[in-house]
């Protein structure tokens, strides 16, 4: 196990004031949570400065953790000498709303997961408004784009909270199929019934809502069921119009190019995007005017005809 | 282990009554209320008995009750973070259809 900075984490000295110490939390915990930064490690941050300042938000357990003083840097190999916590009582007050059963396995073995705020899920402190329903839980799910596209099948490893043989709440990993529903946007939710946290007692389970986000893709930006897609062309197909090779999820269509475009003109491919039962989306081409380099003196001389024979000015605009 | 999963795409095809949203949110009416007074949320139709609220909104409740509870922002707060989030959500689409319109200069 591996011992873990507190202090790090809140990113503050070890003789903080309390109020430092919860300043220092509101801060971080406003920048990481997972609803606001979309950043992959943000759930994990967030969880991270939520076991950190369980700990030190409470001057008895931030005392009990002060004794093991310096010596300890984050990431070594660590275990709780036997009698690390004698003279120190942890009556399950002064837990925060933090959700415990994402703490870390150094968490539980210094002050046990039993204190925690048990029935609550990944990356919220919800408050239980309901009588003893299990929690739901809520997670990301990364697909590729082509997922939605097609539809498919997945395996997805998540971790749940369960409640063990002792009546502790710890997680276990769990692997769960789920199947992508052709055309599901980026934010919708996929909600499994009865697969969230443990009910107490006879109490039915929560349910577990799993939000899709898509990897990011080589050239396609989806944009709800729509798709964005840059295409570059040559000067000679924006001037004379041409019927272009484009890229669609569904495979290589062919793009009639009016002539004259410009760069930045925006094309639509009509159902080609994401589409679900009942409604479909579209392709945007937005042309891009790539100009070939003069590589020889004949190539000078091409553009220098052109030069010759067609006077313009594209910075008449500009008043220059 | 095989499971039987009931699974449920919460999409543009589900429509929520009042009940049936404060059953999948587990919120009270009143909390509902209390967000759609603050515009966080707006169902269709003039009753509470007629109120349809569509799947966007589900996401929208989840998010205001961790955004409360996690970081105790009230609901004016609630409703200011929710508007930037989306407008962020907007802008970071259209950088990044920006950036690979300019990447294409590297490429070239």
């Amino acid at each position: 196990m591996e011992f873990k900075d507190y202090y790090t984490t809140l990113c503050i000295d070890r003789d903080a004031t309390q109020d430092e110490v919860k300043r220092a939390y509101r801060k971080l915990a406003r920048k990481y949570h997972p609803d606001i930064n979309k950043e992959d490690s943000a759930e994990q941050r967030f969880n991270e400065i939520g076991e950190a300042y369980e700990v030190l938000q409470d001057v008895e357990k931030r005392a009990a953790y002060n004794k093991f003083g310096k010596d300890w840097k984050a990431g070594q190999d660590f275990k709780p000498p036997p009698d690390w916590d004698s003279g120190f009582e942890f009556n399950g007050g002064g837990y925060t709303e933090t959700d415990a059963s994402q703490f870390s396995d150094f968490f539980e073995s210094l002050f046990g997961a039993q204190g925690g705020a048990g029935q609550q899920g990944p990356f919220a402190g919800q408050h239980s408004r309901y009588s003893n329903k299990g929690q739901d839980l809520h997670a990301k799910i990364m697909i590729q784009l082509e997922d939605s596209y097609r539809g498919s099948k997945q395996s997805f490893n998540l971790q749940r909270p369960a409640v063990d043989d002792t009546g502790h709440v710890i997680t276990r990993p769990h692997t769960l199929q789920v199947t992508i529903p052709k055309g599901i946007m980026e934010g919708q939710q996929i909600r499994l019934s009865g697969q969230g946290a443990p009910g107490m007692g006879a109490a039915e389970n929560g349910d577990l809502f799993l939000e899709v986000a898509f990897a990011k893709h080589a050239y396609f930006i989806p944009d709800a069921r729509d798709i964005m897609l840059t295409l570059p062309i040559t000067p000679w197909e924006a001037a004379l119009g041409a019927s272009v090779p484009v890229p669609t999820l569904g495979g290589t269509v062919e793009l009639k190019i009016p002539p004259n475009s410009q760069t930045g003109k925006k094309l639509r491919l009509k159902r080609r995007g994401l589409y679900s039962q009942k409604l479909s989306g579209d392709q945007y081409v937005t042309l891009a005017i790539m100009v070939p380099k003069a590589k020889n003196d004949k190539d000078r001389e091409l553009f220098n005809t052109m030069k010759e024979a067609m006077p313009f000015n594209p910075r008449s605009h500009l008043g220059v | 282990m095989k499971q039987d999963l009931q699974c449920t795409t919460i999409d543009e095809n589900c429509e929520y009554s009042l009940r049936e949203l404060c059953n999948l949110c587990k919120v009270h009416a009143q909390f509902v209320q209390d967000l759609i007074d603050e515009g966080i949320v707006s169902p269709h139709g003039q009753h509470p008995g007629e109120w349809k609220f569509a799947a966007i909104e589900i996401k929208r409740i989840q998010v205001s009750i961790r955004l409360q509870t996690d970081l105790r922002i009230n609901l004016p707060g609630t409703a200011l973070a929710l508007e930037l989030l989306e407008e962020i959500e907007q802008l970071r689409r259209s950088k990044s259809r920006l950036e690979q319109l300019y990447a294409l200069d590297k490429k070239s």
